[in-house]
C-alpha cells in the first residue's frame, strides 16, 4: 500500500480574459468555429513580464493556502514546463527562491502536457525520502505562440495558467495507490516546439494517438487495482480538447459529466491544465471515492494515476 | 476473404463514420478531401478493428495509414483481413 497523500490543490490564472472573438480576428476565422473545433470559448493570457516561475509561484502559494501550510514545511519542489525560456537554470530554481526556500531541493521537468503527471507520480515515490513535495505545472503558452506566425490549427487552443499539488507521506484527502507511465519517442515529431521555430502539432497524429493511450493508461492502472472505470468518481485529465474528454469518457463507458471540464474557460494550459482541474474539482466538495489523473503530450509521453479518498 | 466484400465492408464503415458520399478515387485523400478528420479518424480505426477483427498496434497508428480508400485496403490486406 502507497504511503503517499494528496493534500490539496491550487491554481493560478492570469486575469486577461483571451476571447475567441479576439482570436477570431486575428485568424480570419469565426469564434463559432473555434469552439466547435475545440470546444474552447475563452483562454487566459498572463502579461508580457509575467514568468512561469511568478505562475508557479501564484499556484503555490494558493495551494498551501487550501492545505493550510506554508512553503517551510516542504522537503522538495518539482515544476514541470513545456514553456520555460531556454537555458539554465530553469523556473524551479527560481520557484524555490520566490518562496524563501534555502537548500531545499527544486528540479524541473521540462515537458508539456504531460509534465506535473510526471511530476506526482515522481512526488509519490520521492516523498518518504524527502517529506512534503510540492509539484506545479506552469505555462506560459502564449509566448510560444507569440514566437511564430499564427496557426489556425495551435494559435485557439493554448492558455497560460499554472497549477500545484501538495504531495506528502503524512495521511492526507486522498492516498495515491498506483500509477503508470509511458513513452513512445517515435513520434516526438508530430508535436513539438524548440523557440527556433513555431509550434508543430500533427493534430491527426496527436488525436488518434491520445484517443488510444489515455484510456489504455487509465484501464490498466485501475486493472491492476481491480476497480472498475465505474467506480470512479471523477476523472481529472489534462484538458486538451472538450471532443478529447468527450471521447475517453465514451471509451471508459462512463457518463462523460464524470470527465472535469474546464477546457471552455481556459482553453489548454499543457502541463497546468491537470492540476487547475484538479484544484477547481476539489473545491466543489467532490464526493468519496476513486479517483483517476491522467494526460497525454508530446513525446509522446501519458499516464495515468490512481487514488483514493480517505 | 474476397476483395470484393471486403472493399464493401470498408466503403460501409467510411459512409457511417463520414456520412458523405464516398470519393470515386481510391486515391483520394481523405483528409484533404474533408471526409475525415482528427476526431473522425480515431472512430474509423475501432470501426476496421471490430469489423475485420484485427487490432491495430500503436505503432500503426499513422495517419498516413489510413489516408485514402487505397491505402486502407492495403493495411487490410496486409493484417489478414
Amino acid at each position: 500500500m502507497s504511503t503517499a497523500f494528496l493534500h490539496a490543490f491550487g491554481a493560478h490564472l492570469p486575469g486577461r480574459v483571451v476571447t475567441n472573438a479576439e482570436i477570431a480576428a486575428r485568424l480570419g476565422r469565426t469564434p463559432d468555429w473555434i469552439e466547435s473545433a475545440s470546444g474552447i470559448r475563452e483562454r487566459r493570457g498572463a502579461a508580457p513580464e509575467t514568468t512561469v516561475a511568478d505562475l508557479a509561484v501564484a499556484a503555490a502559494q494558493d495551494c498551501f493556502e487550501r492545505a493550510g501550510v506554508d512553503a517551510s514545511t516542504l522537503g522538495l519542489v518539482i515544476v514541470a514546463s513545456g514553456s520555460a525560456p531556454p537555458g539554465f537554470p530553469g523556473p524551479a530554481a527560481a520557484v524555490v527562491a520566490r518562496l524563501g526556500l534555502e537548500g531545499t531541493p527544486a528540479f524541473d521537468l521540462p515537458m508539456a502536457s504531460a509534465g506535473s503527471l510526471f511530476g506526482l507520480v515522481l512526488a509519490s515515490q520521492l516523498t518518504e525520502r524527502f517529506g512534503d513535495v510540492l509539484v506545479t505545472g506552469a505555462e506560459k503558452m502564449s509566448a510560444i505562440l507569440g514566437a511564430g506566425p499564427l496557426d489556425p490549427n495551435t494559435a485557439i487552443l493554448f492558455g497560460d495558467g499554472a497549477g500545484a499539488a501538495l504531495v506528502s507521506s503524512r495521511p492526507g484527502r486522498w492516498r495515491i495507490l498506483d500509477s503508470v507511465l509511458h513513452s513512445d519517442g517515435q513520434f516526438r515529431d508530430d508535436l513539438a516546439f524548440d523557440w527556433a521555430s513555431p509550434l508543430r502539432m500533427n493534430g491527426l497524429t496527436v488525436i488518434l494517438q491520445a484517443s488510444r493511450k489515455l484510456p489504455s493508461a487509465i484501464e490498466e492502472v485501475l486493472a491492476r487495482q481491480g476497480i472498475a472505470a465505474q467506480d470512479v468518481t471523477a476523472f481529472l485529465l489534462h484538458q486538451a480538447n472538450q471532443n478529447l474528454l468527450v471521447r475517453v469518457a465514451k471509451a471508459l463507458k462512463v457518463p462523460p459529466e464524470r470527465v472535469f471540464s474546464n477546457v471552455a474557460r481556459y482553453g489548454n494550459t499543457s502541463s497546468a491544465s491537470m492540476l487547475i482541474a484538479a484544484a477547481e474539482w476539489s473545491r466543489e466538495d467532490p464526493p468519496p471515492g476513486p479517483v483517476i489523473f491522467s494526460a497525454f503530450g508530446a513525446g509522446f509521453h501519458w499516464g495515468a494515476l490512481l487514488a483514493q479518498s480517505v | 476473404m474476397a476483395d470484393s466484400t471486403r472493399r464493401q465492408r470498408l466503403l460501409g464503415i467510411l459512409k457511417t463514420i463520414t456520412e458523405s458520399p464516398i470519393p470515386a478515387n481510391d486515391e483520394e485523400s481523405l483528409f484533404e478531401s474533408g471526409l475525415l478528420d482528427s476526431f473522425a479518424l480515431p472512430d474509423l480505426v475501432s470501426a476496421l478493428e471490430a469489423e475485420f477483427a484485427i487490432i491495430v498496434p500503436d505503432r500503426d497508428l499513422n495517419p498516413r495509414k489510413f489516408d485514402s480508400i487505397a491505402r486502407i485496403e492495403t493495411y487490410l490486406e496486409e493484417h489478414g483481413a
